[in-house]
């Protein structure tokens, strides 16, 4: 169909941008080609200014609350404090915001991955049935529809119903999430050969079974990769929790760190010990999930 | 339609799953697929598609967001365009994310040029490169808020350099670069990853032709790459252009709009509705935003069709 052709090539070279690590014979400049030195050079310097913003919430994080109003924000910590962690953990009530940001994140996650999943074998199995293929294109109509346009009446609705908490964030953001992950897995679905299935159902497989068993475990890698962008996106949002959920004490960390603005005022060890705290879990799961982030991005090019 | 008449269960328990070949040939379709699909449109239908239709149906009134309202035609509509405020909002908005989208490509196609030539140290540049993506828009918003307002302007004090003493974000007139820099800091991971992508699907041997015809390699990036990597560049531009139209995160934690209303954007207008009273009329000018939203997904639409795969 019309709306997916974007997809047809980035399965290919998705893979190519993780192997192209090791010098491509697919670039096929000559073998004795020497390094590139400049494009060395100029790439590190490049990459100083993605790490140095990171280097200074490293830095002044472990300073003293002296240390870190001295108007030098690259010294290095001495001495090195967690004062500023400490002072950061109480006065945001860590714990409840990270357990909040941790709920948001993993129910958005899970809903994304199996109601997604579920529909988007529906909508395969079915193509030949109008509503089902109706239903396609509707859900990938919400492409098209950015939160500010339906946040005013989304944050009365989620009030009315007694949605305005964390739970609200999860069914929204799940919500959000669905179209770009149906249109992923269906591509994907359509890439699986029918017989597999048949002979499952011929030794007797119901159809739950064979999605249970079957299907579901070989969408796998489309699972990963819908899942880590709906940990970033759940994980980092700022505007729809801050809508959303009424209660400040339910709130998730962006959120928290924002609220606590004008209590850090000039304790910047304060605020960069809890900035920190709030962007290191999802750098970690970067790190362990690159390949999958990676490939994710390549794959999603025609998200809208 | 008569085929999505729902087969009554006992039939199709009776019928079983063995023959489903023969189920499909009717073009019944088994319950459980209706498990799969109905609940999910049922909650996507009330979490998206309703709230849309309430808000457009309450342009039309003048709804403070509870009590009575009347229906007041276009009026929302006709004063959204003689409010400076709104238009203010609009001109910034499209000013800031033109300039972010073609900030964004140059710098993120160069990167993707350089990353994929034989550089050392690759691995550990595109983990670096990709690691602004992962972060929270507002948290590094605030970093860089410490950047702008403390250590640039102490560096100019000790540099003697005038004009970076005053902080850029107390600036009207430069504050937006300051959205601009720490905006394009977090969108070029995603654009790069793509550009690496259509760099690495060109055949190597048209590069060695133009090796061999003594192509520098400026000539080979205009000539070759560029126009082979039009795709490419034209989704990236639309998929930028469009997501910047959105900026609420990071004006939000630099200059929450200011100084003044100077960097105020669509979404944090639209979102004043909910503080101000002004509920109806902010829901006007979500319904613009929605409809602009939708002519560029048109020609979105329209352009990756032509294309055909890309």
């Amino acid at each position: 169909m019309s709306v997916q052709p974007a997809l047809v090539v980035t399965s290919i070279e998705a893979t190519e941008v993780l192997e192209g690590v090791a010098p491509k014979p697919a670039k096929g400049r000559f073998s004795m080609e020497r390094v590139n030195w400049s494009g060395t050079i100029i790439l590190i310097l490049c990459a100083v200014t993605i790490l140095l913003p990171l280097y200074v919430t490293v830095t002044m994080a472990f300073k003293t609350s002296e240390q870190a109003v001295d108007g030098n924000a690259f010294s290095l910590p001495a001495p090195f404090s967690v004062e500023g962690f400490v002072a950061a953990w109480n006065l945001t009530n860590f714990p409840m915001g990270a357990a909040m940001s941790l709920l948001v994140t993993a129910g958005t996650v899970v809903a994304t991955i199996f109601l997604s999943a579920f529909a988007s074998f529906a909508i395969v199995r079915n193509w030949d049935h109008k509503l089902f293929r109706y239903s396609f294109f509707y859900l990938l109509a919400a492409m098209f529809i950015p939160f500010p346009v339906v946040a005013l009446p989304q944050v009365q609705m989620t009030g009315l119903v007694g949605l305005a908490n964390p739970f609200g964030v999860i069914i929204l953001a799940t919500m959000f999430q669905l179209s770009f992950s149906v249109l992923l897995f269906t591509a994907f679905l359509r890439s699986i050969p029918f017989e597999l299935e048949e002979s499952a159902r011929i030794d007797g497989a119901s159809t739950w079974q064979t999605f249970w068993h079957m299907i579901f475990p070989l969408l796998a890698p489309m699972s990963a990769t819908i899942g880590i962008f709906a940990f970033l996106y759940a994980w980092n949002d700022f505007m729809m929790p801050s809508l959303i959920i009424a209660d400040p004490a339910l709130q998730t960390l962006p959120v928290l760190n924002s609220l606590f603005q004008s209590q850090f005022s000039n304790n910047y060890n304060v605020s960069f010990a809890s900035y920190l705290m709030a962007m290191a879990p999802a750098i970690i799961v970067y790190l362990f999930t690159q390949r999958w982030v990676m490939e994710g991005v390549t794959q999603g090019a025609v998200k809208g | 339609m008569t085929t999505t008449t729902t087969p009554t269960t006992a039939t199709l328990v009776t019928r079983g799953a063995r023959q489903r070949g023969q189920a499909r040939s009717r073009r019944r379709v088994e319950p459980i697929y209706y498990w799969f699909l109905v609940p999910t449109l049922i909650l996507f239908t009330l979490a998206i598609t309703v709230p849309a239709v309430i808000g457009i149906f309450f342009s039309f009134t003048n709804s403070i967001g509870l009590g009575e309202w009347q229906f007041i035609g276009l009026t929302n509509y006709i004063a959204l365009f003689s409010d400076p405020l709104i238009v203010q909002s609009y001109l910034f908005t499209f000013g800031f994310s033109l300039v972010t989208v073609i900030a964004v490509n140059i710098i993120a196609l160069l990167l993707a040029v350089a990353l994929t030539s034989r550089i050392r140290l690759k691995t550990p540049l595109r983990t670096i490169f990709v690691i602004p993506m992962v972060i929270s828009a507002i948290i590094i918003s605030f970093v860089f808020k410490f950047l702008f307002s403390n250590s640039l302007p102490a560096f100019g004090t000790i540099s003697g350099i005038a004009w970076l003493q005053e902080s850029i974000l107390a600036n009207p007139d430069w504050a937006w670069l300051a959205i601009v820099i720490v905006t394009a800091w977090q969108a070029i991971p995603g654009a790069l990853l793509i550009y690496i992508a259509g760099i690495l699907s060109i055949p190597g041997d048209v590069y060695e032709a133009a090796d061999l015809d003594g192509a520098s390699k400026f000539q080979q990036l205009m000539r070759i790459t560029v126009p082979l990597m039009l795709g490419y560049i034209v989704i990236n531009v639309i998929l930028g252009f469009k997501g910047f139209l959105n900026a609420y995160d990071v004006i939000k934690g630099l200059t929450g709009g200011g100084p003044g209303t100077s960097t105020f954007s669509i979404a944090m207008t639209v979102v004043s509705g909910l503080t101000t009273g002004d509920y109806a009329y902010q829901m006007a000018n979500a319904t613009v935003f929605f409809v602009i939203t939708v002519l560029i997904a048109i020609l979105q639409l329209s352009i990756t069709r032509g294309r055909n795969a890309l």
